[in-house]
Protein backbone atom coordinates (compact mmCIF):
# COMPACT_ATOMS: atom_id res chain seq x y z
CA UNK A 1 0.00 0.00 0.00
CA UNK A 2 2.72 2.46 1.09
CA UNK A 3 4.77 1.80 -2.02
CA UNK A 4 1.82 2.35 -4.33
CA UNK A 5 0.76 5.54 -2.58
CA UNK A 6 4.23 7.12 -2.61
CA UNK A 7 4.69 6.75 -6.36
CA UNK A 8 4.04 10.10 -8.03
CA UNK A 9 1.09 9.61 -10.33
CA UNK A 10 -0.94 12.36 -11.96
CA UNK A 11 -3.93 13.17 -9.77
CA UNK A 12 -7.24 14.84 -10.48
CA UNK A 13 -8.27 17.60 -11.02
CA UNK A 14 -6.84 17.89 -14.51
CA UNK A 15 -9.06 20.90 -15.13
CA UNK A 16 -6.17 23.04 -16.34
CA UNK A 17 -5.53 20.86 -19.39
CA UNK A 18 -9.13 20.92 -20.59
CA UNK A 19 -10.40 23.27 -23.23
CA UNK A 20 -13.64 24.64 -21.76
CA UNK A 21 -16.71 23.24 -23.49
CA UNK A 22 -20.42 23.42 -22.64
CA UNK A 23 -20.41 19.82 -21.43
CA UNK A 24 -17.36 20.19 -19.19
CA UNK A 25 -18.56 23.50 -17.74
CA UNK A 26 -21.95 21.93 -16.93
CA UNK A 27 -20.20 19.01 -15.27
CA UNK A 28 -18.12 21.30 -13.05
CA UNK A 29 -21.24 23.35 -12.30
CA UNK A 30 -23.02 20.23 -11.03
CA UNK A 31 -20.38 19.77 -8.37
CA UNK A 32 -20.16 23.49 -7.69
CA UNK A 33 -23.91 23.86 -7.17
CA UNK A 34 -23.88 20.69 -5.06
CA UNK A 35 -21.29 22.18 -2.71
CA UNK A 36 -23.02 25.58 -2.59
CA UNK A 37 -26.45 24.02 -1.98
CA UNK A 38 -25.07 21.87 0.84
CA UNK A 39 -23.96 25.06 2.56
CA UNK A 40 -27.19 26.87 1.64
CA UNK A 41 -29.23 24.09 3.25
CA UNK A 42 -28.22 25.63 6.58
CA UNK A 43 -30.78 28.38 5.80
CA UNK A 44 -33.45 25.67 5.92
CA UNK A 45 -32.20 24.54 9.33
CA UNK A 46 -32.23 28.15 10.58
CA UNK A 47 -35.78 28.47 9.20
CA UNK A 48 -37.09 25.40 11.05
CA UNK A 49 -35.24 26.35 14.27
CA UNK A 50 -36.71 29.87 14.18
CA UNK A 51 -40.20 28.38 13.75
CA UNK A 52 -39.57 26.08 16.71
CA UNK A 53 -38.40 28.95 18.93
CA UNK A 54 -41.58 30.97 18.44
CA UNK A 55 -43.07 33.92 16.62
CA UNK A 56 -40.54 36.55 17.71
CA UNK A 57 -37.56 34.54 16.49
CA UNK A 58 -39.40 33.70 13.29
CA UNK A 59 -40.11 37.39 12.61
CA UNK A 60 -36.41 38.16 13.10
CA UNK A 61 -35.52 35.38 10.65
CA UNK A 62 -38.16 36.68 8.24
CA UNK A 63 -36.74 40.20 8.45
CA UNK A 64 -33.22 39.02 7.60
CA UNK A 65 -34.40 36.76 4.77
CA UNK A 66 -36.51 39.52 3.22
CA UNK A 67 -33.67 42.01 3.01
CA UNK A 68 -32.91 42.81 -0.65
CA UNK A 69 -29.41 41.38 -0.31
CA UNK A 70 -30.81 38.07 1.01
CA UNK A 71 -33.12 37.99 -2.00
CA UNK A 72 -30.11 38.25 -4.33
CA UNK A 73 -28.39 35.38 -2.48
CA UNK A 74 -31.61 33.30 -2.50
CA UNK A 75 -32.01 33.98 -6.23
CA UNK A 76 -28.59 32.42 -6.71
CA UNK A 77 -29.53 29.45 -4.53
CA UNK A 78 -32.77 29.00 -6.48
CA UNK A 79 -30.89 28.83 -9.75
CA UNK A 80 -28.38 26.44 -8.18
CA UNK A 81 -31.20 24.24 -6.91
CA UNK A 82 -33.02 24.06 -10.25
CA UNK A 83 -29.74 23.55 -12.08
CA UNK A 84 -28.66 20.71 -9.80
CA UNK A 85 -32.16 19.20 -10.04
CA UNK A 86 -32.34 19.27 -13.86
CA UNK A 87 -28.75 18.26 -14.39
CA UNK A 88 -29.17 15.57 -11.73
CA UNK A 89 -32.03 14.09 -13.75
CA UNK A 90 -29.72 14.26 -16.80
CA UNK A 91 -27.11 12.32 -14.83
CA UNK A 92 -29.68 9.71 -13.78
CA UNK A 93 -30.54 9.15 -17.45
CA UNK A 94 -26.83 8.62 -18.16
CA UNK A 95 -26.61 6.20 -15.24
CA UNK A 96 -29.50 4.27 -16.78
CA UNK A 97 -27.55 4.18 -20.07
CA UNK A 98 -29.37 6.80 -22.13
CA UNK A 99 -28.16 9.90 -23.95
CA UNK A 100 -24.45 9.20 -23.92
CA UNK A 101 -23.65 10.26 -27.48
CA UNK A 102 -22.20 13.71 -28.08
CA UNK A 103 -25.24 15.07 -29.90
CA UNK A 104 -27.67 14.16 -27.13
CA UNK A 105 -25.22 15.26 -24.43
CA UNK A 106 -25.27 18.74 -25.98
CA UNK A 107 -29.06 18.77 -26.50
CA UNK A 108 -29.75 17.69 -22.91
CA UNK A 109 -27.12 20.16 -21.67
CA UNK A 110 -28.87 23.02 -23.44
CA UNK A 111 -32.22 21.81 -22.08
CA UNK A 112 -30.81 21.81 -18.54
CA UNK A 113 -29.62 25.42 -18.82
CA UNK A 114 -32.94 26.48 -20.37
CA UNK A 115 -35.06 24.67 -17.74
CA UNK A 116 -33.10 25.93 -14.76
CA UNK A 117 -33.25 29.53 -16.00
CA UNK A 118 -36.97 29.24 -16.79
CA UNK A 119 -37.82 27.68 -13.41
CA UNK A 120 -35.80 30.35 -11.57
CA UNK A 121 -37.54 33.19 -13.42
CA UNK A 122 -40.94 31.52 -12.93
CA UNK A 123 -40.40 30.97 -9.19
CA UNK A 124 -39.30 34.54 -8.49
CA UNK A 125 -42.04 35.99 -10.66
CA UNK A 126 -44.59 34.08 -8.58
CA UNK A 127 -42.91 35.21 -5.35
CA UNK A 128 -42.94 38.88 -6.34
CA UNK A 129 -46.42 38.76 -7.90
CA UNK A 130 -47.89 37.13 -4.78
CA UNK A 131 -46.38 39.85 -2.61
CA UNK A 132 -48.21 42.48 -4.68
CA UNK B 1 8.27 -15.52 1.18
CA UNK B 2 5.29 -16.70 3.13
CA UNK B 3 4.49 -13.30 4.61
CA UNK B 4 4.76 -11.80 1.14
CA UNK B 5 1.98 -14.06 -0.13
CA UNK B 6 -0.10 -13.18 2.92
CA UNK B 7 0.32 -9.50 2.22
CA UNK B 8 -0.75 -9.92 -1.35
CA UNK B 9 -3.76 -11.94 -0.25
CA UNK B 10 -4.87 -9.24 2.18
CA UNK B 11 -4.52 -6.63 -0.54
CA UNK B 12 -6.83 -8.56 -2.85
CA UNK B 13 -9.36 -8.93 -0.02
CA UNK B 14 -9.12 -5.18 0.69
CA UNK B 15 -9.75 -4.43 -2.96
CA UNK B 16 -12.84 -6.63 -2.87
CA UNK B 17 -14.35 -4.87 0.14
CA UNK B 18 -13.44 -1.48 -1.31
CA UNK B 19 -15.12 -2.38 -4.55
CA UNK B 20 -18.40 -3.59 -3.02
CA UNK B 21 -18.37 -0.62 -0.65
CA UNK B 22 -18.01 1.75 -3.60
CA UNK B 23 -20.93 0.17 -5.45
CA UNK B 24 -23.07 0.52 -2.31
CA UNK B 25 -22.19 4.20 -2.01
CA UNK B 26 -22.90 4.78 -5.71
CA UNK B 27 -26.31 3.14 -5.45
CA UNK B 28 -27.32 4.95 -2.26
CA UNK B 29 -26.30 8.28 -3.80
CA UNK B 30 -28.55 7.61 -6.81
CA UNK B 31 -31.44 6.42 -4.65
CA UNK B 32 -31.22 9.56 -2.52
CA UNK B 33 -31.01 11.64 -5.73
CA UNK B 34 -34.20 10.07 -7.07
CA UNK B 35 -35.93 10.64 -3.72
CA UNK B 36 -34.87 14.29 -3.75
CA UNK B 37 -36.71 15.00 -7.03
CA UNK B 38 -40.32 14.82 -5.72
CA UNK B 39 -39.28 16.17 -2.31
CA UNK B 40 -37.67 19.30 -3.77
CA UNK B 41 -40.57 19.96 -6.16
CA UNK B 42 -43.11 19.49 -3.34
CA UNK B 43 -41.18 21.69 -0.91
CA UNK B 44 -40.51 24.59 -3.31
CA UNK B 45 -44.20 24.56 -4.28
CA UNK B 46 -45.27 24.59 -0.60
CA UNK B 47 -42.79 27.36 0.06
CA UNK B 48 -44.40 29.52 -2.59
CA UNK B 49 -47.98 28.57 -1.70
CA UNK B 50 -48.05 28.81 2.12
CA UNK B 51 -44.68 28.96 3.82
CA UNK B 52 -44.09 32.59 2.90
CA UNK B 53 -47.43 33.74 4.35
CA UNK B 54 -46.24 34.07 7.93
CA UNK B 55 -45.69 32.35 11.25
CA UNK B 56 -49.22 31.04 11.95
CA UNK B 57 -49.67 29.67 8.44
CA UNK B 58 -46.28 27.91 8.57
CA UNK B 59 -47.02 26.31 11.95
CA UNK B 60 -50.42 25.18 10.71
CA UNK B 61 -48.78 23.72 7.62
CA UNK B 62 -46.27 21.82 9.76
CA UNK B 63 -49.00 20.37 11.96
CA UNK B 64 -50.40 18.35 9.10
CA UNK B 65 -49.04 14.77 9.30
CA UNK B 66 -48.48 14.74 5.54
CA UNK B 67 -46.33 17.88 5.58
CA UNK B 68 -44.43 16.86 8.73
CA UNK B 69 -43.64 13.46 7.20
CA UNK B 70 -42.55 15.09 3.96
CA UNK B 71 -40.30 17.55 5.73
CA UNK B 72 -38.67 14.83 7.85
CA UNK B 73 -38.02 12.82 4.71
CA UNK B 74 -36.68 15.95 3.00
CA UNK B 75 -34.21 16.78 5.78
CA UNK B 76 -33.10 13.16 6.14
CA UNK B 77 -32.59 12.62 2.41
CA UNK B 78 -31.06 16.08 1.93
CA UNK B 79 -28.30 15.55 4.49
CA UNK B 80 -27.64 12.00 3.37
CA UNK B 81 -27.39 13.17 -0.24
CA UNK B 82 -25.24 16.19 0.64
CA UNK B 83 -22.83 14.11 2.74
CA UNK B 84 -22.44 11.43 0.06
CA UNK B 85 -21.92 14.06 -2.66
CA UNK B 86 -19.36 16.03 -0.64
CA UNK B 87 -17.61 12.76 0.20
CA UNK B 88 -16.98 12.14 -3.51
CA UNK B 89 -15.69 15.68 -4.01
CA UNK B 90 -13.30 15.32 -1.04
CA UNK B 91 -12.10 11.91 -2.24
CA UNK B 92 -11.42 13.39 -5.69
CA UNK B 93 -9.72 16.64 -4.76
CA UNK B 94 -8.19 16.32 -1.28
CA UNK B 95 -4.97 14.45 -1.80
CA UNK B 96 -3.43 14.83 1.65
CA UNK B 97 -4.35 11.57 3.41
CA UNK B 98 -4.76 13.00 6.92
CA UNK B 99 -6.74 16.03 5.76
CA UNK B 100 -8.91 13.75 3.66
CA UNK B 101 -9.86 11.52 6.60
CA UNK B 102 -10.49 14.48 8.91
CA UNK B 103 -12.70 16.27 6.37
CA UNK B 104 -14.64 13.07 5.58
CA UNK B 105 -15.39 12.56 9.28
CA UNK B 106 -16.28 16.26 9.72
CA UNK B 107 -18.69 16.20 6.78
CA UNK B 108 -20.49 13.11 8.10
CA UNK B 109 -20.62 14.58 11.60
CA UNK B 110 -22.00 17.96 10.49
CA UNK B 111 -24.55 16.35 8.16
CA UNK B 112 -25.76 14.02 10.93
CA UNK B 113 -26.06 16.85 13.47
CA UNK B 114 -27.95 19.12 11.04
CA UNK B 115 -30.20 16.27 9.93
CA UNK B 116 -31.09 15.17 13.47
CA UNK B 117 -31.52 18.77 14.68
CA UNK B 118 -33.89 19.75 11.86
CA UNK B 119 -35.95 16.55 12.18
CA UNK B 120 -36.23 17.17 15.93
CA UNK B 121 -37.56 20.69 15.22
CA UNK B 122 -40.16 19.33 12.79
CA UNK B 123 -41.29 16.81 15.42
CA UNK B 124 -41.48 19.44 18.15
CA UNK B 125 -43.77 21.66 16.05
CA UNK B 126 -45.83 18.70 14.87
CA UNK B 127 -46.31 17.28 18.35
Amino acid sequence: MGKIMSRQRPLSPHLQIYKPQLTSILSIMHRGTGIVLSMGSIILVVWIISLTLGKETYLLYSKVVNHWFSHVVLLGFTFGLFYHLSNGIRHLFWDAGYGYDLKHAYISGGAVVFCSLLLTILTWSIIYLSVI
Amino acid sequence: MNSNIDEKFIKVEDMKTLKTHGVGHWKLQRISAIAMIPLVIWFTTSLMLTLMDGYEQSIEWLQSPFNATGLILLFGTLYFHAASGLQVVIEDYVHHEGLKIVSLILIKLIATVLGVLSILCVLKIFL
